[in-house]
Order: C-alpha cells, then structure tokens, then sequence
C-alpha cells in the first residue's frame, strides 16, 4: 500500500464517528465578519495607508502623476544609488527625470543573485495595496517583475497609484488577486521580534521600503 | 505503540535519551533566575502588544468563530482536501509526496536533495521539519542544512533547541545571544563582525551578513507552510525577516514539508488566517512578508517544486473525538505567550518542538502518551484558560488537558500508527483512582457519607498538614483544605438554611 492510500485510509477511518454531512462550503462557513472595518472616502482611505505604512518604518511620499518622475529622481539621487532595477513594464516616464549616470539594469533572466545583490535600488508598480494593515502587495506584473528584484537590492522604491490600486481590507486584497500569480505582501521593510520580542527594521529583504502614493490626475 | 522517530534538534539519536517528565525538567528551569527573567520579559511585552493589536478589530469574536469553522470543516473532509490538493498542484507544475511519518518523509526530502547533487539546502523556520528532525536526518547523509531564521540560527550556532514556536530563541537575552553569535559563526561561514555589541539591531546585521553568501549561492531551499489552499494548491508563507522569501525564491529546486492539517478549502478563506495570524502571533497588523505560491511560474522562482503530505501522528490526533481540534492550531503561539505555567518552566521543558498549553496537547498526541513525558504533559498547565481565551481558532486546550489526563490516568482506546489501541492507565496514578472510586462510592452512599464528614469534623484538630505516605507528593505543592467544625449539612439541617443562624 502506497504511503498516499494509507494516509488517505487513515483519514477515512479517523473520521469514521462523523456523520455524513454533504452542507455545501458556502453554507457551512458562515462569514459574519465585517468586509472593511469603518467606512472612510478615499481620501480618508489613502491617508489611512500612508500612516499604517509609515508605522511599520516605510517612508512614505505623497504625489500627483505629473510630479512622480521628479519625486522618483529625487528620491534616487538623495540615496545615492548608482544603479537601479527596472521590471520590463514599467512606465518609462517615471524615470524620465532620473540622472542618466544612474545605471538601468534590466530585469532579465539570466541575471544571477550575485549580480543583483550589486544593484543598488529598484522601482516597481504594485498590484494592490490594503490601508487597514499599510501592505502593498506584488504579484509579478511587467511594471514589478520577478519577485528576486525586490528582494535583493537594498532599496526598494513602490508606487502605488491612489485611488486605483487602495483597497480598505485584506478581504477586498483577495478578491482582487489572482492566485496563480507568486505574490509577495510587503508590510514595512524587513524586520524581525526574534530578539526578546523586540521590533528590529532590517534584515534580509530590503531595509529601506519607499512607497510612493501616486494621486491620478494634476492635484 | 508508535515507534516513529520523532527527532529533536541538537539531540543524540533517537532512543539514547529520552526526556524527562515535565515537573523533573521544569524544576531546573524555574530556578534559572536569567531564564526567568529573559521569559517574564518576552512574554510580557507581546501580551499587552497583542491585545492592542486585536483590539483594533471590532470583528475578532467572528473572525476567530469563522476560523474555528473553516479549520474543523476541513478536518471533516480531510480526504477530500488532501487530494484536491495533490490535483491542484500537479496541475501548476509541482510534485506531491505523501510521508506516513517522520522517517519516510525525513528519506523523501533526503533522496531529493541528493538528486539535485547538491550537499547544502537553506531552510526557511518550519515546525513540521523541526517535528521530524529533519536536519539531523540530512545531516546523517551528508547534507547541511542552514537555518536562515535569526532566532533558528541562534538555536542552531548554539547547540540549543527551540523553546517557542515563534520566537525560539525566546529564552536567550541580547547578550547571550551576542556571546553566541561571536563564538560559533566562524565555524558555520562569514564570522561575526568585530566589536559587535549587543543591540538588537547589531545583532540583525550580523545575521544579514553572515547569510546572504548562503542565500545567493543556494540551490536548494526547504520550508514548511503556513496554509495551503485546496481549490488553488496555492502555498502560503508568512514571515518577517525576509530570510522565507530569498528560501523561497533564489533556489532552483523547492521542498516544502506541510503537515495535512495546514489546507484551507478556498481562496478567501485566507481572508480570515491573514487577520487573525498576525495579530496573534507577532501582534502585528500584517507581519513584514507573505509570500504565496502555486506550482511553478516560468522565470521567477524555483523551476522545480515538491510538496510533501506529512501525517506523523496527525490521523491517530484526527481520531479523537476531543483531541482532534488540537489541528485546528495556526501555530501562532499566542498561547505559549499568555501562560502562567509557560513562563516559569520555560521551552525547553516540554519536550518537544511544541512547547506551551498547545504542546501539552499536542505532543501527547501525535507521539501517544508511552513515555514519562508526554505522560506528564498534560499535567503541565494549572487549567486557568487564558490559552483557549487567545487563541484565534479557539481550541479549548483546557478540555483536551483534561481529556488527556483522563487517557493517562484511566486508560482506554487511542489511534497509533492508525491503529485503535487500548492504553494501560498509566503507573503512578493509582491512588488517584483508588480515591476517585473510593469517592464514587461515598457519594452514592449518604449515609456512609453524613457519618464519614462527621468523623471528619469532630477529629479536625488531629488532623496533619500534609498527607502521609503516596499522598506527600501531592500535599507538597497544595494546602490540605480545613475541614470545618460542623458539616455544611449538619449546619443546613440545624439553623433551616441559615433562617434560624442567630439561634
């Protein structure tokens, strides 16, 4: 008997006291809970991502669209970046601004971690973002690319375009993803509690997490 | 009985040592000033963090309700899961094992490891891996396996063993952990930096350094899961450091171990776990990093995926009428960090990877209760419920505890190895069931009873502060209840109820 038939029998077996219960999912599972906690406009929810992202140490920018490809460059020069990743997708006019001397490097798939860890930033879109819990989530769009870029280099620069991209709730994040894509949810940078339960910012992942809160339209 | 290895990190091979009961090893501990200092300080920090970060959700109750529910429909439909599972990923590109128990599974991720060629792996924190011993077993084929959590590597350069399910280095302060990061690095790769200090943020960066060659040269990773979703075959990851997602990105080759209770139906259930974990566990509103995966994705990610079914005790724990929603546990260990019982005796005198009031019934499960230890686990807690308060799939651990106590005490029918067994009442628990039957007998016998509290009363100034004999052990940590100079039920009789107390 193959290990697959005896974990199954078992199983089988272990529920052999249960009654039969054919309750379709939908019915067994009722989902009292709330789909959003608290009713806010969407200025009130985009104010609610910035501060709840800013509470777990990212830093947070506001912009209109016009004003990204110069916040962008701002951004870049100010950390001192030589190079930056840029996913295939991305909008070229986001950095349209940024200094020619700062090197581009494609996203490509031969590139190895070794060489990206020598990348200094990397800009990205974002799938969606959840204001309750300050997390943008990635699902390997042509504007993000692989998940390794925004893992290896140090610093990460998101844009999340509001109110398009903002959602209040983890419920509503879901609905809006496509669970075949790899997902990555990044809430703050890198960080760990394993040293006497204590937040530290900065481990593995990027330590330093920009995100960029993109307002459609002129103002 | 089982004679599933049931290995434990940093120990001699299985069978050469076996565990102390919990009162023998606890004894130790709750005189380990530093160890009692490092857990008081711990637990009572994210205690009040995690009640501030559940406060903030107006819908707990239901959202911890709605959890209960999916986690015990899942269990009653078990098979069906399992095989949608396997169904789901096969179709996106992985490869699904089934593992009856930790050799099998400990063999299934060896042969895979050896298959790439490879001699080192990268592991993302696991319990399901920690459970079967899994580096040990590697290591036995001459394969090193390196722990990439900070707190795993602190257990792992320090010859230790995890005391919690989170946090595992839970019991080693910043200094002790300075100390051990200075001494032991340089074996295992980049040593420590010079003059590192005790910060917690020196430490950090100590850890970021000594890992990442490890993490840009590595091919194969290893990691368990937190949910697996049965309609999607999605895998679920939740972590902080960043250390899961190089683990689950950079290397060529994925080996995920998953205990069968880890599947969740459908997609949105995660709706609930990804509120509920967080809060609970590391209160956090979201913790740093999720990542989640189905199968394989061209270009981005491993290009060769494995998911190994672990049972390991797990259908002989389904059997039980009570103990089953022990798999309900999201390994959160909210309830390690509310336990008066946890924070004085520590980890380590568990037993097991799974210490606290959820390892007091869930190790004595999946291991069956043969050895003085697990025997003894569910004697460790004082039965005071905040663990079942705060845990988010609202085990009642409380009732287990007593469930078990009475498979120990009393003996009776259990599942091992997917066998119905019946179990001995254990040794050492003999006068509790002479008295207990002794008792049965007095209440269904009023007259013996009325004669017997009279006897009682009238000789109460003969009586010892502590019992004789087989009882000593018992008295030792318990005041012997003052029996009163007149029973309850001579004083009702007398005074009508306490109408005529003034007489």
């Amino acid at each position: 008997m193959s290990s697959r038939e005896r974990i199954l029998g078992r199983v089988r077996r272990a529920l052999a006291d249960v009654p039969p219960d054919d309750t379709p999912y939908e019915e067994a599972v009722p989902r009292p809970y709330l789909r959003r906690h608290g009713d806010r406009d969407v200025a009130g929810t985009a104010d609610l991502l910035a501060a709840n992202l800013a509470d777990y140490r990212a830093v947070v920018h506001r912009s209109d669209t016009a004003g990204l490809p110069g916040l962008i460059a701002h951004l870049l020069a100010q950390r001192g970046s030589a190079s930056v990743l840029v996913p295939p997708g991305l909008d070229p006019a986001w950095l349209a601004d940024t200094d020619t001397d700062i090197t581009r490097v494609a996203d490509r798939a031969e590139s190895t971690p070794g060489e990206l860890d020598r990348v200094d930033s990397v800009v990205t879109g974002c799938a969606v973002a959840i204001a309750e819990t300050g997390t943008i989530v990635l699902d390997g769009s042509p504007d993000q690319g692989r998940r390794r870029i925004t893992l290896i280099p140090d610093h990460h620069i998101c844009v999340v375009r509001v109110p398009g991209q903002v959602v209040s709730s983890v419920p509503e994040a879901l609905e809006r993803l496509t669970p075949s894509r790899p997902l990555t949810w990044i809430s703050g940078p890198s960080a760990t509690s394993d040293i006497e339960l204590d937040r530290v910012e900065g481990v593995h992942g990027p330590r330093t997490l920009e995100v960029v809160l993109a307002e459609d339209g002129d103002g | 009985m089982s004679t599933t290895y049931l290995g434990m990190p940093a120990l001699p091979a299985p069978g050469d040592r076996a565990f102390p009961s919990f009162p023998q090893a606890a004894h130790a501990a709750v005189r380990d000033t530093t160890l009692r200092g490092n857990l008081r300080h711990a637990t009572h920090t994210i205690r009040a963090k995690r009640a501030k970060a559940v406060a903030e959700v107006s819908d707990w109750a239901q959202l911890r309700e709605a959890g209960r529910r999916i986690k015990d429909h899942t269990l009653r439909h078990l098979d069906r899961y399992l095989v949608q599972v396997e169904e789901a990923v096969t179709a996106a590109g992985g490869t699904v094992h089934w593992a009856a128990n930790a050799a099998e599974a400990n063999r299934i991720v060896a042969d895979l490891v050896k298959a790439t060629g490879e001699r080192e792996v990268v592991k993302v924190k696991s319990m399901a891996t920690q459970e079967i011993g899994l580096n040990e077993a590697l290591q036995a084929e001459g394969i090193r396996a390196y722990e990439t959590d900070l707190a795993e590597l602190i257990v792992q350069l320090g010859k230790d063993r995890p005391s919690h399910i989170l946090v595992p280095a839970i019991h080693r302060n910043r200094g002790e952990i300075r100390d051990i990061f200075r001494s032991e690095m340089s074996a295992w790769g980049r040593p420590a930096p010079e003059g590192l200090t005790d910060t917690p943020a020196e430490l950090a960066e100590a850890a970021r350094l000594h890992l990442r060659e490890k993490f840009l040269r590595a091919k194969v990773g290893i990691s368990g899961a937190n949910f697996v979703v049965a309609e999607t075959g999605t895998l679920v990851v939740v972590e902080s450091e960043g250390n899961g997602r190089m683990c689950l990105t950079l290397p060529e080759t994925l080996i995920s171990v998953v205990g069968i209770e880890k599947i969740v139906p459908t997609w949105r259930d995660l709706e609930v776990f990804l509120q509920t974990l967080p809060r609970s566990s590391t209160a956090e509103r979201m913790n740093p990093y999720t990542s989640m995966w189905t199968g394989t994705t061209d270009g981005d990610g491993p290009s060769t995926f494995h998911l190994v079914l672990l049972d390991n005790g797990r259908t002989d724990t389904l059997a039980d009428q009570v103990g089953r929603q022990a798999l309900r546990c999201i390994r959160c260990s909210a309830c390690l960090n509310v336990c008066p019982v946890y924070e004085r005796a520590g980890g380590h005198a568990y037993g097991s990877v799974y210490p606290g009031p959820i390892g007091a019934i869930l190790s004595p499960q999946l291991r069956g209760t043969a050895t003085d230890i697990d025997a003894s686990l569910p004697y460790a807690s004082s039965l005071c419920g905040a663990c079942y308060e705060v845990c988010p799939v609202a085990i009642d651990i409380p009732e287990v505890l007593v469930h078990l106590r009475e498979r120990v005490a009393e003996g009776g029918t259990a599942t091992r190895g997917g066998n119905k067994v019946v179990l001995r009442p254990a040794k050492g628990h003999a006068a509790e069931r002479a008295a207990m039957r002794a008792a049965r007998w007095a209440f269904t016998h009023p007259g013996a009873l009325a004669a017997g509290q009279r006897l009682a009363s009238r000789t109460r100034r003969f009586h010892p502060r502590a019992l004789p004999g087989p009882g000593r052990a018992w008295s030792a940590g318990r005041d012997l209840p003052a029996v009163p100079a007149e029973p309850f039920r001579d004083w009702w009789q007398r005074t009508r109820g306490g109408k005529d107390e003034a007489k």
